[in-house]
């Protein structure tokens, strides 16, 4: 299972909300789309789930074209912050019709899934949709994309306005369906700290533009941090670009990017640096706050 | 031996590594799979696979096709060999260091060792 996403451009009026974004992902596994507020991310997954048409470029789901073609839209499940259900004008609208009208639209519908899931996150089956609150919407949407088990599940920010319990529960889900029915899982979020153990792979996106796509791993290796003596600190990190840089009496903590030399890093341990890993947040933090001056 | 900033494969290898060193894995026998490690650390199964990937790379690991991982029959004597060769830059002078910089006395600390030596015997 796979996306493609071909020099993809997307206007509303005169914004542009995607602009000529390539890239490919290849599943199964949970991959992390990282962007600041407004950079796209939801324009992007209602792109890979045909809810709007590109005014250029493609959209491959398993090499087919996605929009407007059902062989394709029946592979992708997109759950966003509004769970686009039974809803507005719908005569039946309780949780229970939104979870009915799921297993009659989605083709791989698990019941008994959707049942653990509804008594995990506590969902009240007899109340409308619109009466939920902001927390029950979100375990809805997870309930809904995790149950209709489709090859391609994106969740766009829809777990956000749930509590901390409810979102290790659906990080717990997200593994276990990963490892039992393995599929491709694309979660959008600004709470990177929170899932970035559980992604594969990592997009970045800013101003509607791809800023760096890679694995997880590779994409903390691309950075670290240097604490110690401050000049020592500088001596080993001379040359390189320095993210940020705070001072405690003589103490200095460096955070820098780049392919870091090996023997830099071992010439630092040996002078009794420390040297740890750059967490991802701080390095999405630098990468879209650079690309705003 | 573990550092929270090191990334949270080597984390792992450094923990199968503990379990053989200790004898908690004996040779040939088969190691959890990347899945179990996955729902039990909350990670990718692709991160444990990392994991898994290196210590086969390091020969302490051998993979039976279809089957899973195994620890190598000389794994354990490889590790500690290596972990000799490094025991007085990683051990020993961070323990003088540190007995330097808060004032205990080498003359104690010597003292200390060779208690647990008579002990020993």
């Amino acid at each position: 299972m796979n996306i493609e996403v071909h020099d993809v451009t997307l206007r509303y009026d005169r914004t542009v909300a995607v602009d000529g974004m390539t890239f490919r992902l290849e599943g199964p596994g949970i991959f992390g789309l990282l962007g600041r507020n407004g950079s796209g991310k939801s324009s992007l997954l209602s792109l890979l789930a045909a809810f709007r048409r590109p005014n250029s470029g493609e959209v491959l789901i398993n090499g087919m074209p996605v929009f407007e073609n059902p062989a394709a839209t029946s592979q992708v499940c997109l759950i966003r912050e509004s769970p686009d259900t039974v809803e507005h004008g719908w005569p039946a609208n309780k949780v229970r019709d939104a979870l009915e009208l799921a297993s009659k639209t989605r083709p791989n519908w698990d019941s008994a899934y959707s049942d653990r899931l509804v008594e995990a996150f506590r969902l009240p089956l007899t109340i409308p949709v619109t009466a939920l609150s902001k927390g029950q919407r979100g375990a809805l949407g997870v309930t809904l994309g995790l149950a209709a088990r489709a090859p391609i599940t994106l969740f766009d920010e829809s777990y956000l306005g749930m509590d901390a319990p409810s979102r290790y529960a659906f990080y717990d889900e997200l593994l276990s369906e990963l490892i039992d029915h393995p599929r491709m899982f694309v979660v959008s979020t600004h709470l990177i700290e929170e899932v970035s153990r559980l992604l594969q792979e990592v997009v970045i996106i800013d101003q509607g533009r791809l800023v760096m796509h890679d694995e997880k791993e590779a994409l903390e290796a691309r950075g670290a941090t240097v604490i110690g003596p401050a000049l020592e600190v500088d001596r080993v990190t001379a040359g390189l670009e320095i993210l940020g840089e705070r001072s405690l009496g003589s103490t200095k903590s460096v955070a820098v990017y780049g392919d870091l030399d090996p023997e830099m890093l071992l010439s630092a341990k040996e002078a009794g640096l420390e040297v740890g890993a750059l967490p991802l947040q701080d390095l999405f933090v630098h990468l879209t706050a650079r690309s705003t001056e | 031996m573990f550092d929270d900033r090191s990334p949270i494969y080597r984390q792992i290898a450094e923990r199968i590594e503990a379990d053989v060193l200790t004898g908690e894995l004996g040779p040939d026998e088969q190691i959890m799979s990347t899945n179990q490690y996955a729902s039990f650390y909350r990670i990718n199964p692709a991160t444990a696979a990392k994991a898994f990937a290196e210590l086969v790379d390091e020969g302490i690991l051998y993979k039976r096709r279809g089957i899973g991982m195994f620890v190598s029959p000389d794994a354990r004597e490889k590790l500690r060999k290596e972990h000799r060769a490094r025991f007085f830059s990683d051990v020993v002078d961070p323990m003088v260091a540190e007995a330097r910089a808060i004032g205990v006395d080498l003359d104690d600390v010597i003292t200390h060792i060779r208690k647990a030596q008579e002990e020993e015997k």
